[in-house]
């Protein structure tokens, strides 16, 4: 009776210490990309070009085409020397970049160093990010009961969302408890706020740090060192032997490629979308968000359980086909609820205010007129117009700058977050049961290098460029609001196509090999 | 079904070259339309990661027609050169 209880005990804080690790990195990466209007505001000042092209270097390269060399790196050292040591130092590495960020000052104190010491600790951020997450996930299967892998791996893929969630939380709270006064609160959040979510990352490191210290190495693993019978040349081993290469090349087009676009769609061009494009303002498109994730993150657990008894392979593909037919519908309705040609206007409740700030040392002033609607359903509609007011009058701004901003009544936020958390469903099929079935197409000795490329490439670069290349895409077809989205319907279409035919449906019951 | 494994492969071989012309192209006429530094970046950096990437599945087409899929290991003893 002691010995399943212990075992159980055993894995429950295996499984704890991993994903505390892995979901701080995650919370570590995304405050970046939350907060990188302000960093760039701070580091990267448009009036200089140089800053201006670090600052593009830094959201695309650290982001997307490092997590990959990441990969390679930790997968090869985690081959060679151990999950344990390795998921550490990503640990560590993750950590020191990101309280470093939050110390490094702005470009007006040390002018042009300031963009290039953040450039580095970002960079330094995606490569600890592509090392941690297959060490994380590997050293929790090599653990796992065979028949309750994809249950216990599955712990380890909520992380990625909590750690959106919790970097959200984070800086959805600093942003406002600064001052009593909201408008001020916000000012000093982007004067200096900003730093406390890097700074507070340090004792959360130190807190993991010192729970992965105390874990014991992988069974699977200490059993082939000790029999010496570890890789040599595990990435020789992973992407030149053919046997293998051929593995790597079907986990990333037949299931890591579509999963890492159902993933970036569902949480980060959704939210981006509902901002963007439907105009929700800021508290309320990040809160949305966030109501979607809390209900959501517990069917990674559902889906990841349930793969151990129908197998990976089919759930995941169910969740690229649901993404498939209904994100055009799904995106559709965002956009409609937002709209206000839909909504009845309430005229009497119409209110403009207009203020007139003098431009120093000219006679011109910056004239800002906002103009406040309220509509039926309680959606306040609020845009804010900026031109200048020319003393000479016959002078007039050509095009002036117009924000808008909608504040959502009850029914239309609580619509929108249903939508997102449908789409986040599709992220917890496509995702919930992958760690496992990584695992199980890898052998043990090459395991950590041969998952963490296919994973990293599927979502980093498909995944990660999903924002990107859909706004780019509507950039170049004006037409249609919606056409962003062929990017990750074509991209999961192939990855679906190519997942049902190739894949097998068969759960490999021995990874100790 | 592994006839149409293989058939399908086709497929995947041609799809990479198709994806490099279509990426280049682009890239090239979007360049050409607004040449700022933030363009070139953006494109450059779709071609540079996106073209491996093209090859990866130009193999991965090659293999499906050479019969590679047709069978997946059933452990890690059938993994082989």
């Amino acid at each position: 009776m002691n010995q399943p209880t212990n075992e159980v005990q055993s894995i429950r804080r295996i499984i704890a210490a991993s994903s505390v690790g892995t979901l701080i990195e995650w919370y570590d990466f995304y405050i970046f990309g939350s907060l990188a209007p302000v960093i760039a505001s701070q580091f990267f000042p448009k009036t200089n070009p140089t800053a201006a092209l670090l600052s593009t270097l830094a959201t695309f390269a650290a982001g997307f085409i490092v997590r990959p060399f990441g990969a390679l790196v930790f997968g090869r050292l985690g081959d060679l020397i151990g999950r344990k040591y390795t998921f550490l130092l990503t640990l560590i590495i993750m950590g020191s970049a990101t309280f470093a960020i939050g110390l490094v000052p702005g470009y007006g104190t040390i002018g042009f160093a300031a963009p290039v010491i953040i450039l580095i600790l970002r960079l330094l951020q995606g490569l600890a990010l592509g090392g941690e997450y297959g060490g994380a996930a590997t050293y929790v299967a090599e653990h796992a009961p065979p028949k309750r892998r994809g249950f216990f791996t599955s712990w380890i893929q909520t992380t990625a969302t909590l750690g959106l969630f919790l970097s959200l939380g984070i800086i959805l709270i600093t942003r406002h408890i600064l001052d009593e006064d909201r408008i001020k609160s916000i000012a000093k959040f982007n004067d200096w706020g900003w730093r406390i979510p890097f700074l507070v990352s340090i004792f959360l490191v130190a807190i993991s740090v010192y729970i992965r210290l105390r874990m014991r190495e992988s069974p699977l693993y200490a059993k082939l060192k000790t029999e010496g019978r570890t890789s040599v040349n595990p990435l020789k081993e992973s992407f030149t032997h053919r046997g293998n290469l051929k593995m790597v090349l079907l986990a990333l087009f037949g299931a890591t490629m579509g999963q890492g676009v159902v993933w970036y769609t569902g949480q980060f061009y959704a939210q981006s979308f509902i901002e963007t494009v439907c105009k929700v303002d800021f508290d309320q498109s990040r809160t949305i968000l966030l109501w979607a994730i809390l209900f959501s993150t517990p069917f990674f657990v559902v889906f990841g359980n349930w793969s151990d008894k129908a197998g990976r392979k089919w759930i995941m593909m169910a969740g690229m086909l649901l993404a498939i037919l209904t994100y055009r519908p799904l995106f559709g309705k965002l956009f409609m609820i937002a709209d206000e040609k839909n909504k009845t206007e309430l005229p009497d409740k119409k209110e403009i205010n207009t203020t007139i700030k003098p431009i120093a040392s000219t006679e011109s002033s910056l004239r800002i007129v906002t103009t406040k609607r309220l509509f039926e359903d309680g959606m306040m509609l609020t845009e804010t117009k900026t031109d200048t007011a020319y003393a000479a009058a016959e002078r007039t701004t050509l095009k002036p700058d117009i924000k808008l901003s909608k504040q959502l009544g009850q029914t239309d936020y609580w619509m929108m977050v249903g939508i997102i958390f449908i789409m986040i469903i599709y992220v917890t099929m496509v995702y919930g049961p992958i760690a496992a079935f990584l695992v199980e197409l890898f052998p043990t000795k090459i395991r950590y290098t041969s998952m963490s490329l296919p994973y990293h490439i599927g979502n980093g670069i498909f995944g990660g460029l999903t924002p990107f290349i859909a706004l780019l895409l509507t950039t170049i077809y004006t037409g249609d609001k919606l056409v962003g989205l062929y990017y990750p319907i074509i991209v999961a279409a192939v990855c679906l196509l190519i997942g049902v035919l190739y894949l097998k449906g068969k759960i490999d019951p021995d990874v100790n090999d | 079904m592994n006839t149409l494994k293989r058939f399908a492969g086709v497929l995947w071989m041609i799809s990479g070259p198709l994806a490099i012309y279509y990426l280049i192209t682009t890239g090239m006429s979007e360049i050409n339309k607004k040449p700022v530094i933030d363009t070139k970046i953006q494109w450059g950096v779709f071609i540079i990661v996106f073209i491996p990437i093209a090859v990866g599945i130009m193999i991965f087409g090659y293999y499906a027609i050479k019969g590679e899929y047709d069978h997946l290991p059933e452990s890690s003893q059938e993994i082989k050169d």
